[in-house]
């Protein structure tokens, strides 16, 4: 599964690894590889704490940066995976936040639903419930300004997004110009 | 089955893939790194409708939502976890699968470049393997492979030239032109992808550029 070494003849001398005293280079060995997978550990925690933010809102880009992939030494592994572990906790309290917010907002429908009159004109979207989609639910008045006067109140859910090229028949360039010169 | 291309003639029997040499260091560092490497006779010119038309197909296998979902997957997840290992950010620099993923996202499709592009292309889709294809005639004999730069930089190269950093788009002096008349292909792999998807995208794209082989 591993590649095979570097032939002697095609190795960079400058670049031979130094001597170091028997026991350090190896212990050193070992922490990079443990930091090494607890990165990659983090990596999958990070992985699944995205999937799950995702239709909470997301979670906040990290800020850009560059440079080339390299060899990093275990002090830069350390910062990798310290970034990491601060970006997880981050992930899961933003998780944990929306979930309460979530939650509040399904109460405060359950109880516009139980007691419509008492949450006039309150809209909650969908996307505030967690849930995909445009739609909202609103409390209104049932029959309009008779119902407002009479205080007949409900709740409704609109009905989703809306198409793209909006309703009916999309307008040609000369009919809109034509109607723009009426007005 | 592949309209037979007008350059199909030029094949040449096609060699096993060959393994890339490792840098010591990288290999006592990243015992799953690998380079697989493989040349054969292909020249870029624009890719048959047959391909064109396995885009289009390729295309269909992506939803918003399994993008989103697509970084828990193994192969996606393995490339990620080394990409934080070798100091670059996958959410910033987007590992191949996902950046080809995000790209048919924005622009509806998976666009036709020419017949090598494509073929890496439809092996990375296929595999998750990502794949790059060098002019061959620039590639020395002692082949290709992984090597350590100044300042600890990975780098592709042969024994003598670099032709891209890691996971980078091959330099202009390497990359295929219309020069080209000998291809070079090369995929890597980290700790966690199967051989098999290795083997996979490189025989997959050897299909597209040489059918018959």
């Amino acid at each position: 599964m591993g590649g095979t070494v570097l032939p002697p003849l095609v190795q960079d001398p400058g670049h031979a690894p130094a001597p170091t005293a028997p026991g350090v280079a190896t212990d050193e060995r070992a922490a990079r590889r443990t930091l090494r997978d607890q990165i990659a550990r983090l990596e999958r925690e990070l992985a699944d704490a995205f999937v799950t933010a995702f239709p909470m809102g997301g979670l906040p880009q990290p800020v850009p940066t560059a440079g080339p992939a390299r060899l990093l030494d275990l002090g830069e592994l350390e910062v990798v995976r310290d970034e990491l572990a601060e970006r997880l906790r981050e992930a899961r309290e933003t998780i944990g936040r929306r979930a309460d917010e979530i939650a509040e907002k399904r109460l405060v429908l359950e109880r516009m639903l139980l007691r419509p009159a008492d949450y006039k004109f309150v809209r909650i979207s969908r996307r505030e419930l967690g849930e995909p989609g445009c739609g909202a639910w609103q409390v209104r008045p049932r029959m309009g300004l008779i119902g407002m006067l009479m205080g007949w109140w409900q709740v409704k859910l609109s009905s989703g997004c809306p198409l793209p090229g909006g309703h009916g028949r999309p307008l040609t360039r000369t009919v809109a110009r034509v109607e723009v010169r009426q007005r | 089955m592949w309209a037979q291309p007008h350059w199909a003639g030029e094949a040449m029997a096609s060699p096993a893939p060959q393994q890339g040499f490792v840098d010591p260091r990288v290999a006592q560092e990243f015992p799953g790194l690998r380079l697989r490497w493989v040349t054969l006779a292909a020249r870029p010119g624009p890719s048959p409708p047959a391909l064109r038309d396995r885009l289009r197909d390729l295309s269909n296998r992506y939803r918003g939502g399994s993008v989103v979902t697509m970084r828990t997957k193994p192969i996606p997840q393995a490339f990620r976890a080394f990409f934080r290992q070798i100091g670059l950010d996958p959410d910033v620099r987007r590992i191949p699968s996902e950046e080809v993923a995000v790209a048919r996202l924005l622009q509806g499709g998976l666009r036709s470049v020419d017949l090598v592009s494509d073929a890496c292309l439809v092996a990375l889709v296929e595999t998750g393997v990502p794949m790059w294809a060098l002019d061959a005639e620039q590639i020395d004999s002692a082949g290709l492979g992984i090597r350590v730069v100044a300042g600890g930089d990975l780098v592709v190269g042969d024994g003598a030239r670099t032709c891209c950093a890691l996971f980078e788009h091959p330099s202009p002096e390497c990359a295929v032109a219309p020069r080209t008349r000998r291809v070079t292909l090369f995929t890597l792999a980290v700790d966690g992808v199967p051989e098999i998807h290795v083997e996979e995208a490189l025989w997959c794209a050897v299909d597209l550029l040489a059918p018959g082989f």
